[in-house]
């Protein structure tokens, strides 16, 4: 809210200057966004008289100029087409050399066609000034001053900018703020120097308000109170250069007397109110009710709305003529013709404000105060402010007595009054009578024995003990606060959990092995699945629909995060860039299975009731380029099971995925449980990625690495005897895997056993086709003996026989 | 006799190997020359047998003495050769010690991980746990637990992603810490640290799905001073030894007194720069003591315990500290931003 100083300084006495104010502000709650000096863009133009104008040698447009602005003369060449050998005498704005203007532009010392020019001759424009605000003005061509103008006179101070304007930040809990009156009040407390609230005195000399008209509320629980005065006799027309002056400053564009008032008064104390035509209002009545479903009205921006029951009108004896709290309609506009004005000042209940207006989709000035809260005091105030203005002004006659239909009145909230619980919870030592000033200073009271605060009408937001501390540390300062550092309290280990730590074992061993981490939206389109090729009834379609998506790319909570990962590989190979290793450790969303429908979403216990969607974590890690293959990323995984302790796992085929390629894809399980997917992508899918045909990628469920984890180890003693290496070549089917040799050699090589590698595959020419040649290192160890040779052929001779049983290997 | 010539033997010697054995070969020559089968010292020593029987040993140590002179002297020598042909073919053996290096690329943590890590380990220090919790959150967690009604404006359907009318994906890690106080009986001291959403148009400073962390501390006797100590300590860790804080009192509806939290600019130091709109402080935090409202909500009697809490963006915070202009950078994951961490 844009408020100028000099306006807070008609409530409070400021001697301070405005750099100090605003950190006082700032300091108490009440944000400083920004502060603008008026006339900040205008430096170094003065008014000057025209000496002399002469035709420009070279030029025909431009003609020479000789001005004063006091001492001595200055030649300007200037093209405006209104400054003639007649405008010599005339008084005009004179920009020096070293002056700059509102758009920027800083004069210097130049020439034009050849002929020395000292500065400027401005323009309305040029100052940045609204045309509409100095009709007399040319609209081509330089400003021409009265006649009597003094020359010498800084613009700033010709046109009185010279007022501070502070733009605040009002947090919602404080819509008293959002007023001139609020701030000062704030600003009075703060600097301890005393608010003049301006005192209402009325003359009232027109006849009863009640003989002109009624006012009937039919629902108080969304119009709490409605206040109405009816002016008569008004005379519209430009309200005084005092009151355009501060709403200008304020951003609030000056309209005529009545609308201005309104608008000031809004500014003033926070209460927006209406003008309505009185001569306009069927009946003279004021009927205060919901609009029926479906109700059109024509609001004062012409543009037919549509209402609903759980929003409010004004009515006259026939139709709506407001919506209330939100804007006006057409049928009963203030025109240059009306003469009898009711001015409304009334509160309607703010989450029906703000449902109206959303429903409607219109935010207005009025709207945004209503929905943050006003209280029932203020309401009479502006009122009565209100008739007062037109009193000062001579807008019109203020008719006797005002209109005030209110159910009931709220009572002042009383609060226990505790200082030692105060200074308990800030780690302070305010004295009581320091405490006390500060809650008077913002208006609170106390009762007798002060040991409860009696809280003013219009901080609804002070309710509870917490909300007086807060008035008194903020007075107080925060940042007097001494720190302190949970001395003697709170005495906790902390630590990460288990799970904490083996996640980010996880992800220091993935980033070792030469993959980044990337990070993607939790949520993706439900054409992904199309893109990764899944079937129609694939389980991994069915995901959790966010209700208001920002469109339909983000509109599903991701079952998979290969889409994520695919896109991101896509990204960095359509930018070529040549070969990309990438991992994530994010969640998957799966919903939940029971069966919720039952439940309803107006039940309070619904939270207990229903289950949430159930998250995953996956590690997700793709890569193209470089030699990135299948093996790559499965030694990966490897790694991160090493790094685990994970010591059972195995590989089985998976040439049904339709996301993977069925040649190149395993499935991993650990002690049988599915941990997760390695593979080439599937060439179709790659298509529709627009990825690198040999991408790959692999999803581990990270619960499961988890739960068959272990962060314990024991250190095996360095082996005392030698090994034994036996090589091992066999020709094989090409269809029987590694995995399946391992087993068998592993299975057979008895308690000598140590490790196995393999060295070599071959196909070829020298080979029947259809089969493969392997060959393995095969190493044994006896912990306690030299193994001899007879012990080692022994296990060789048992491995040799159960590959040719099992697998027709035929050794070589 | 014999002496005298063992004794010539050994001088001749010394002498030409000082000066006449310049490389293997002659060292080699002069070993066989001396010492070799036909060698003169073999020969010398032939005519031992012709002595008598009390110069034998004395000509017998005598001779062994002048051997071993010459095996030392020898053996010196062939060192001496040794180190100097290795010398010289070290001279030859010369590599481009400009040629790029062959090491196997780490990969390169996400800027997001990484400031999240360096916060909990400030936190982990101080004694706090790591506490998670759903993102896809029941809206009584969300707001109403957290002293947030009804009609409060940070429900609007324009910030929050709703799954329906009571599930919506959190628009804070808040929720984490009513769950943790609805189950977890104070000392409490966890930080919550995760992903949260709110319903904004990507551009260079928003993102629909962004990350939080936020402090809470309940137990007895915890005072606003110490949530200032707290912070103090923490933005000193993060930002560095010279950060300074500035508490602003601001509006949460569940912290009371509430403050929003400067700290000086980490460019500028405080004096004015582009990074802090010349105003010397950047917003980083929002802070307070937990709400009694909040804290009778989760079971927890305000009247014995107090509590703080404070939460930052993790976004915010890797931009500050890495001098990133647009946040969608950390969101698009080109490898050409990523592979710079
Ligand atoms: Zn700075």
């Amino acid at each position: 809210m844009k408020i100028p100083v000099s306006w807070i300084k008609d409530y409070v006495d400021i001697n301070i200057d405005t750099d100090k104010l605003c950190d006082i502000f700032t300091l108490s709650g009440t944000k400083v966004d920004g502060v603008e000096k008026q006339g900040d863009k205008i430096k170094n133009v003065f008014t000057g008289r025209i000496l002399e104008v002469t035709p420009h040698p070279d030029a025909d447009k431009l003609r020479v100029t000789k001005v004063t602005t006091g001492d001595g003369e200055v030649q300007i060449v200037t093209g405006a087409p209104n400054i003639t050998e007649e405008s010599v005498g005339k008084i005009v704005p004179v920009a020096l050399v070293g002056a700059e203007l509102p758009d920027g532009k800083k004069i210097s010392k130049g020439k034009l066609r050849g002929v020395e020019s000292c500065g400027m001759l401005c323009s309305v424009d040029e100052l940045d000034l609204d045309p509409d605000e100095y009709p007399n003005a040319s609209d081509h061509g330089i400003w021409i001053l009265p006649d009597e103008t003094p020359i010498g006179i800084d613009m700033r101070d010709y046109l009185k900018l010279t007022d501070t304007i502070i733009d605040f930040e009002i947090t919602p809990n404080r819509p008293d703020c959002l007023s001139v009156l609020g701030v000062a009040r704030e600003a009075s407390a703060l600097l301890a120097q005393p608010f003049r609230k301006p005192t209402i005195n009325l003359k009232e000399d027109g006849v009863s308000v009640n003989e002109l008209v009624s006012v009937e509320v039919l629902d108080y629980e969304l119009c709490p109170r409605y206040a109405a005065r009816v002016v008569t006799d008004v005379k519209i027309g430009p309200s005084p250069a005092w009151m355009q002056s501060k709403l200008k400053a304020s951003g609030i564009r000056a309209i005529n007397n009545i609308v201005d008032i309104t608008n000031f008064v809004m500014l003033e104390t926070g209460q927006p109110m209406h003008g309505f035509d009185l001569d306009k209002i069927a009946d003279s009545k004021i009927i205060v009710r919901r609009a029926a479903s479906g109700e059109k009205v024509v609001t004062l921006d012409d543009k037919e709305r549509t209402l609903n029951n759980d929003m409010l009108v004004i009515s006259d004896a026939n139709s709506a003529i407001a919506v209330a709290g939100i804007m006006g309609c057409g049928n009963s506009e203030v025109d240059s013709d009306t003469t009898t004005i009711l001015f409304e000042s009334a509160i309607f209940n703010r989450a029906c404000v703000r449902r109206g207006s959303k429903h409607i989709g219109i935010r207005t000035e009025s709207s945004g105060r209503f929905e943050k809260g006003l209280d029932l005091e203020t309401t009479i105030y502006a009122l009565d402010r209100a008739a007062m203005l037109v009193e000062m002004i001579g807008a019109g006659r203020v008719c006797k007595d005002r209109i005030d239909c209110v159910q009931r009145m709220p009572e002042k909230k009383r609060i226990t009054f505790n200082p030692q619980r105060i200074n308990q919870l800030l780690g302070t030592n305010i004295p009581t009578e320091q405490m006390v000033d500060i809650l008077v200073s913002f208006e609170f009271e106390f009762n007798e024995t002060v040991s409860e605060v009696i809280v003013p009408i219009f901080r609804q937001d002070v309710e509870i003990e917490a909300d007086i501390i807060e008035e008194i540390a903020r007075h107080f300062d925060y940042n007097n606060i001494k720190p302190t550092l949970l001395e003697g309290k709170a005495t906790t280990v902390g630590g990460r959990s288990y799970e904490q730590k083996i996640r980010k074992n996880i992800l220091d061993t993935v980033l070792s092995c030469g993959y980044s981490e990337i990070y993607t939206y939790s949520f993706i389109s439900p054409k992904e699945f199309d893109k990764l090729n899944l079937p129609q009834d694939d389980t991994l379609r069915n995901a959790v629909q966010i209700k208001n998506p920002l469109g339909e790319d983000f509109s599903i909570m991701r079952t998979t995060t290969l889409a994520s990962m695919l896109e991101c590989l896509s990204i960095n190979y359509n930018r070529r860039a040549e070969d990309v290793r990438l991992f994530e450790m994010a969640n998957v969303y799966i919903p939940s299975d029971q069966d919720d429908e039952q439940v309803s979403e107006n039940d309070e216990g619904y939270h207990k009731k229903v289950t949430l969607p159930v998250q995953i974590p996956m590690l997700t890690i793709g890569a193209y380029g470089d030699g990135a293959d299948y093996y790559e990323i499965k030694g990966v995984c490897e790694e991160v099971f090493d790094k685990l302790k994970i010591k059972k796992f195995n590989y089985e085929p998976v040439t049904d995925n339709p996301t993977f390629h069925p040649g190149k894809t395993a499935a991993i399980y650990i002690k049988g449980e599915l941990a997760g997917i390695i593979g080439e992508i599937h060439p179709l899918v790659v298509q529709n990625y627009e990825c690198g045909k040999d991408t790959i990628a692999a999803y581990l469920l990270i619960d499961v690495l988890i739960k068959n984890s272990s962060d314990k180890m024991k250190v095996k003693p360095l082996p005392k005897f030698p090994a034994v290496t036996r090589d091992i070549a066999m020709v094989v089917d090409d269809g029987i895997s590694a995995g399946k040799i391992d087993a068998i050699v592993k299975n057979k090589a008895g308690q000598i056993f140590e490790s196995l590698k393999l060295f070599d595959v071959y196909k070829g020419e020298q080979l029947k086709s259809g089969t493969k040649s392997i060959a393995y290192s095969i190493i044994f160890r006896s912990p306690d003996r030299t193994l001899t040779d007879d012990e080692v052929n022994k296990s060789m001779d048992n491995i040799y026989k159960a590959l040719k049983e099992k697998l027709g290997a035929e050794l070589r | 006799m014999l002496k005298d010539q063992l004794e010539q033997i050994r001088e001749q010697a010394q002498d030409q190997i000082k000066n006449e054995v310049k490389n293997a070969q002659q060292l080699d020559e002069f070993r066989v020359k001396y010492l070799g089968k036909k060698g003169e010292l073999t020969a010398l020593l032939r005519g031992m047998s012709e002595l008598s029987a009390e110069e034998r040993p004395i000509i017998g140590q005598l001779a062994n003495d002048v051997r071993s002179f010459l095996e030392n002297k020898i053996q010196e020598a062939a060192q001496e050769f040794e180190k100097s042909a290795m010398a010289d073919e070290l001279k030859n053996d010369v590599i481009d010690i400009t040629m790029p290096g062959k090491i196997k690329k780490l990969g390169k943590k996400h800027p997001l991980t990484s400031v999240t890590e360096e916060i909990e380990e400030v936190f982990i220090s101080m004694g706090y746990e790591i506490a998670e919790g759903p993102e896809i959150e029941f809206d009584y967690y969300n707001f109403k637990a957290l002293n947030t009604p009804e009609d409060h404006p940070a429900r609007d359907l324009q910030d929050t992603f709703y799954i329906n009318d009571r599930i919506v994906l959190r628009t804070q890690t808040s929720p984490v810490q009513i769950r943790v106080m609805e189950n977890t009986k104070p000392p409490i001291k966890i930080i919550c640290p995760g992903r949260v959403y709110r319903s904004d148009i990507a551009d260079a400073t928003h993102t629909p799905v962004f990350h939080q962390i936020e402090a809470l501390v309940v137990d007895k006797g915890v005072t606003m001073g110490d949530l200032i100590g707290t912070l103090k300590l923490f933005a000193k860790k993060i930002f560095g030894e010279n950060t300074n804080i500035r508490l602003r009192p601001h509006h949460f509806p569940f912290t009371e007194p509430s403050a929003e939290v400067d700290v000086s600019c980490w460019v500028c130091g405080g004096v004015g720069c582009r990074v802090c709109k010349q105003e010397g402080w950047i917003e980083i935090l929002g802070a307070g003591m937990v709400h009694p409202n909040v804290l009778e909500m989760c079971g927890i009697d305000s009247k014995e315990y107090s509590g703080f809490a404070f939460g930052l963006g993790i976004e915010r915070t890797a931009m500050g500290k890495y001098n990133i202009d647009d946040l969608r950078l950390l969101y698009e994951n080109d490898i050409r931003f990523v592979s710079q961490f």
